[in-house]
């Protein structure tokens, strides 16, 4: 049942599912991933059957991601392109963070920090996939000197994707009815004015 | 193959140390290149000593037979032709596992116990714990482990670790029938390596020296090479080789402290929570909408 008809439409089901995907194999790969990264993480691989498992299953799940989140990307990269307005409310991001949003610059769809976000994983995307793909052993021959140079690129940037991760997560539990966004694909119209005053007058024409 | 656990100095993807008490003596294997005749009967030994056949090749036109190491072959003759001082010579290098005493493999390697380095200076590769990854690869700068196509796993020269805890000699060692490969303590090899340098130096090679390569904390398969100025002409040894610079950020401190930044992030979201609590839709926007949806109910009683 629909509580309230009036709610916006902020994702249809193909977007959410598409979401879903990414982000479920970042999970994956990221506890199979750390497996690799320090001694202290390789107990993970027992989530997946063993030592030899995650190896084996990763770069797989890597492709899958890398496939899901280049479709996410050409959905989403048009409404993500940075604006004036953007950069004022990254500026003042700081008061947002500190729980004091009165003075935030109106935002559309997306704010700025959630478009900073999407180009810097965007650009991780690409760096984890070409650095994978080249220590990918079982799978291509490439120069050891290049590899050494894949592996650092994987390793360094794998941390730092998952730490963006952590931040996204986190941004979305803060934000109350958000999360909702990402199960059923509406948010409330109080939500969407208070957050994406832009984005609630363009659905509303009010 | 197992030696005992109380020879184990190092093991791979491990922060603790390895058994500490007892201290055996370090053993090295010594290649002397200059009385090498290129037979390849170590080649055999090793084959037959490990049950491993490589496929018989073809000829490529020089004596490489395998062309190179594989999972199958942990030694091969590599024959250099080669023009020094206006004569022509036939440089022939066993080629294998350096046993480094700072192996490249062992600190690239990410799964616990799957490369062990003895007491004794072997470096080990066990293959039950090997995932397949290929990290040691990337790790070794000699270009030796190999992964099988037949299981995903790695392999190389053990340096007859099984033979060497039984007291016996690598069998490549056993079997070479000019004396050229010698194995004893690091000490007496090195030893024996200064006559056989002497010689050579009173022979007319005043290049002459030991092949033991400190940028990797010196090996436990040594070279007595005419040319030790210059290892490359023996097939490309390197002439200073060490863990790679990428190698060693990959593996140093960087982890540990981006361990700890993303701790850092995940309990800082939760104080974050904690203290400035959840971001809500303010009351007044939602009376607002709300008021908007009476005045809107009101204008539609009124026009009916
Ligand atoms: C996009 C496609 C990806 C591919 C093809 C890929 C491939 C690989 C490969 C081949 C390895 C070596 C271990 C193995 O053979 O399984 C590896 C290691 C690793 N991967 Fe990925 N990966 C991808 C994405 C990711 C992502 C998104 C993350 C993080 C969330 C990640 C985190 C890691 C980490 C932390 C390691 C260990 C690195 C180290 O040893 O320092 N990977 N990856
Ligand atoms: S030569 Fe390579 S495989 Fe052998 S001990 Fe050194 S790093 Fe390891």
């Amino acid at each position: 049942m629909i509580r309230d008809p009036k709610d916006l439409k902020r994702y249809n089901a193909s977007e959410r599912a598409n979401h879903w995907v990414v982000g479920m194999s970042f999970i994956l790969l990221a506890l199979s991933g750390l497996a690799f990264f320090h001694p202290a993480f390789f107990p993970l691989t027992q989530l997946f059957g063993g030592p030899v498992w995650t190896r084996i299953l990763h770069p797989w799940v890597g492709v899958l991601m890398a496939l899901a989140f280049l479709i996410i990307f050409v959905r989403f990269f048009r409404l993500n392109l940075m604006t004036r307005m953007d950069v004022e409310w990254l500026k003042k991001a700081k008061n947002m963070v500190d729980g004091n949003d009165h003075d935030m610059p109106e935002q559309g769809k997306y704010n700025g920090g959630q478009k900073a976000l999407f180009w810097t994983l965007g650009v991780g995307m690409l760096l984890m996939t070409v650095s994978g793909l080249l220590m990918w052993r079982s799978m291509f021959h490439v120069d050891t000197q290049i590899v050494r140079v894949a592996v650092v690129v994987h390793a360094a940037t794998a941390a730092v994707m998952i730490g963006l991760i952590f931040v996204h997560v986190y941004a979305a539990i803060w934000v109350k009815g958000t999360i909702r966004a990402m199960w059923y694909g509406t948010v409330t119209r109080a939500w969407a004015k208070q957050h994406h005053r832009g984005w609630y007058r363009q659905m509303t024409g009010k | 193959m197992a030696l005992q656990s109380l020879d184990i100095l190092r093991r791979s993807a491990t922060t603790t140390p390895s058994t500490q008490v007892r201290a055996p003596i370090e053993v090295a294997k010594l290649i002397d290149v200059s009385t090498c005749i290129g037979c390849k009967a170590c080649q055999v030994a090793c084959s037959e000593w490990n049950d491993i056949r490589e496929e018989v090749g073809e000829c490529v036109g020089v004596y490489d037979n395998p062309t190179d190491l594989s999972a199958k072959a942990w030694t091969v003759m590599r024959f250099a032709e080669v023009e020094e001082h206006g004569r022509l010579e036939w440089l022939i290098r066993k080629d294998g596992c350096m046993h480094c005493a700072d192996p490249g493999c062992l600190k690239a390697c990410p799964s616990p116990g799957a490369i062990i380095q003895y007491k004794n200076g072997i470096v080990d590769f066990h293959e039950e714990n090997c995932i397949g990854c290929g990290y040691c690869v990337t790790g070794c700068p000699f270009n030796v482990p190999r992964i099988s196509k037949d299981d995903g796993k790695a392999y190389k020269c053990s340096l007859c670790s099984d033979r060497v805890a039984v007291g016996q000699e690598p069998a490549c060692v056993k079997t070479c029938p000019t004396g050229a490969i010698q194995f004893g303590s690091k000490e007496d090899m090195k030893d024996y390596a200064a006559t056989r340098v002497e010689d050579l130096k009173r022979r007319g090679f005043e290049n002459a020296g030991l092949y033991d390569p400190q940028g990797v904390g010196g090996t436990h398969v040594m070279y007595v090479l005419h040319h030790a100025d210059k290892p490359e002409l023996y097939s490309g040894l390197p002439s200073n080789p060490s863990i790679s610079p990428l190698v060693s950020l990959w593996k140093g401190m960087a982890k540990p402290l981006a361990t700890l930044a993303l701790a850092g992030v995940a309990l800082g979201s939760l104080f974050h929570y904690v203290m400035k609590g959840p971001n809500e839709v303010s009351k007044e926007v939602e009376d607002e909408i709300e008021d908007e949806d009476k005045r809107e109910r009101a204008d539609k009683e009124a026009t009916k």
